[in-house]
């Protein structure tokens, strides 16, 4: 390619570059990929937690199975998937632009994070009630209840850090200073601890159900 | 009704639709909970249907069936991540039954 050439498609190539500098990866805004490998990252934090539990279950032979009833686990599971059908019902107004209606529906996904987090400190008030705590399990191996306090407690900590977070941008978003982007990767999280959520629920209450 | 209402109407339909398929699932999980079976069975058979339950809200809820580049970008760093963990199942027996070949 010559001097000239060069010259004439020196304006085409710096406008190519700057796209290439400027598009964001798998054409995904910058903060919604921070989410992404925030969800990323906490997927390895869960699986890390769920895979010790998983290893010292299989390795302890008295491995107590504490649980009579599921009733309550059951509506803490139908309250968490409603929350991410409602938190999605938020993200499609507000993408459509309705404004309201993406508040009132993003203010009902916090409540239902709270309606959750009062079910299952009804479930931990009632096991403590029992005589399990952090380090005593009234039924066998106290690893059990670390366990059990310490995978539901990292959960619960996600759905209230959810909480807040859902009470910041939809107020803020009703105020005009975040836009449906934020309200958008804000479900994103909340979805995500939905998706932890099936996975606890199988691992360390229904595998631990007395027959 | 507008184009962007009845995308937005049928979005929600399909969302709906994700929900109850969930629900289904979560309901499958505590149908299994009660079967008869031995606990490394009653393991896989939840585990399968937490992982259908989990691929059907990464890829609707979370919107990764529109973006493909994202979706293998996202599952092959979870897997990576999820693999990398399996090591220790071993000697999780081991602990259990003890070194077989050691006696």
């Amino acid at each position: 390619m010559s001097q000239a050439d060069l010259s004439i498609h020196g304006q085409v190539s710096r406008t190519s570059a700057t796209e290439i500098m400027t598009a964001p990866t798998f054409s995904v805004a910058a903060k919604k990929m921070a989410m992404w490998l925030f969800i990323i990252a906490d997927t390895a934090t869960f699986a890390g937690c769920l895979v010790a539990y998983g290893f010292i279950r299989n390795a302890t032979p008295d491995w107590p199975r504490p649980f009579h009833s599921i009733t309550n686990v059951a509506v803490m599971t139908l309250v968490l998937l409603t929350s991410s059908l409602t938190m999605l019902i938020g993200v499609r107004s507000a993408q459509a632009g309705d404004k309201a209606k993406a508040f009132r529906w993003t203010m009902i996904t916090a409540l239902c994070g709270i309606m959750f987090a009062v079910l299952h400190i009804k479930e931990w008030m009632g096991m403590i009630g029992e005589g399990a705590t952090l380090f005593h399990n009234p039924w066998g191996t106290p690893l059990f209840s670390s366990l059990f306090f310490s995978i539901t407690g990292l959960h619960l900590l996600h759905v209230t850090g959810g909480v807040v977070a859902l009470f910041a941008v939809g107020l803020r978003y009703q105020g005009g200073r975040y836009n449906a982007d934020d309200l958008e990767i804000t479900g994103l999280y909340w979805h995500f601890v939905d998706l932890v959520w099936m996975f606890v629920v199988p691992l360390v209450y229904l595998l631990n159900l007395a027959h | 009704m507008t184009t962007a209402e009845s995308h937005k109407n049928s979005g929600i339909g399909k969302d709906v639709g994700v929900y109850v398929c969930l629900l289904v699932l979560a309901a499958i999980q505590f149908v299994i909970a009660y079967q008869d079976i031995s606990a490394s069975q009653m393991l896989v058979r939840m585990l399968t249907v937490a992982i259908i339950e989990a691929g059907l809200a990464l890829l609707f809820f979370m919107h990764l069936s529109e973006n493909r580049g994202l979706r293998w970008f996202v599952l092959i760093f979870a897997v990576a991540a999820i693999l990398g963990m399996q090591y220790g199942w071993t000697d999780s027996f081991r602990l259990l039954d003890g070194v077989r070949w050691a006696k």
